[in-house]
């Protein structure tokens, strides 16, 4: 979006690595309201880039998942900026990157449950600006990404210094076919 | 985005049961209006819930959370918590986390206000 946000696209371009443009791409402010949008926005594209009507379920689930878990991330670091998801549709397959603005120190996917750790070891440990006062199972974070590897059979965490991203994909029979 | 909740008390072989019903998306803007009722049922001394979800069109790992939550508060109290669920999308998400060896999972109110094991 030009002239949206002056400065911020350093941080974005290196977010998401992927060559193309994405088909659609949204930024929204880490507030646990605007997930379900991201959902429904995800639904749309992907149900328009023809991926299965039996599996746009899942795609549902795994971007609110994602977006989920980064709003917990940058809510929890005290993070303003946007939490950002690309919805990208290539010729057979429909991909969806979520991005967060929480550095990480490496590649390695389980520094991304690491670096939430603050907070979740005790339900009374403070924190009053969490989304999630009292985390009844610690580790939600984690659960989360659990829901999205059992749901999804292409998927990535990439971790850096600008942020982490998720990266999931599935096949699509390309708008093409709709047209 | 919506949710709704409402709950009614039903009497069962094994005692009084509490039956939460709820309806809409339960996802991690939501989910905190579930736990706040799980949570006040069982300070008010309801140990024995029967959560129906039939109603329910969304359940993320949030909502999974605070179920987990309620249960380990019931139990507690040596209470139960159930779940009336029919809705393949919703089982098919305790069933890849696992959580369909934690919860009794029924499939009418009836039949999880009648269990008693």
């Amino acid at each position: 979006m030009p002239g949206d946000t002056p400065g911020a696209p350093e941080s974005y371009a290196r977010t998401f690595e992927g060559d193309g443009m994405a088909t659609v791409e949204l930024r929204f402010s880490a507030q646990p309201e605007h997930v379900r949008t991201a959902r429904l926005v995800a639904a749309a594209v992907a149900r328009r880039a023809g991926v299965d009507e039996a599996v746009l379920d899942e795609v549902r689930l795994a971007v609110g998942e994602a977006c989920s878990r980064a709003v917990g991330l940058h809510r929890s670091h005290g993070i303003t900026e946007p939490v950002s998801v690309a919805l990208t549709e290539e010729e057979k397959v429909f991909s969806i990157e979520v991005g967060d603005s929480v550095p990480g120190p490496g590649g390695d996917p389980a520094d991304s449950g690491a670096r939430n750790g603050s907070g979740t070891t005790g339900a009374s440990g403070g924190g009053l600006d969490r989304p999630d006062p009292e985390t009844d199972g610690a580790g939600e974070d984690e659960m989360g990404l659990a829901v999205i590897s059992g749901l999804v059979d292409d998927m990535e965490v990439r971790s850096g210094a600008g942020g982490g991203v998720i990266r999931m994909s599935w096949p699509a029979a390309g708008a093409a076919l709709q047209a | 985005m919506d949710l709704s909740l409402s709950t009614r008390n039903v009497s069962g072989p094994g005692g009084d049961r509490t039956v939460v019903e709820v309806g809409g998306e339960i996802d991690v803007y939501t989910a905190p209006k579930l736990r706040e009722q799980l949570v006040e049922l069982v300070n008010d001394g309801s140990y024995h819930l029967v959560v129906d979800m039939e109603g329910v069109d969304f359940l993320d790992s949030t909502g999974l959370g605070v179920l987990v939550g309620g249960l380990k508060r019931v139990r507690a109290h040596e209470g139960s918590l159930r779940l009336v669920c029919n809705q393949e999308r919703i089982l098919k998400i305790f069933r890849i986390t696992g959580l369909t060896k934690v919860f009794p999972i029924h499939t009418t109110v009836d039949e999880a206000v009648a269990a008693t094991d």
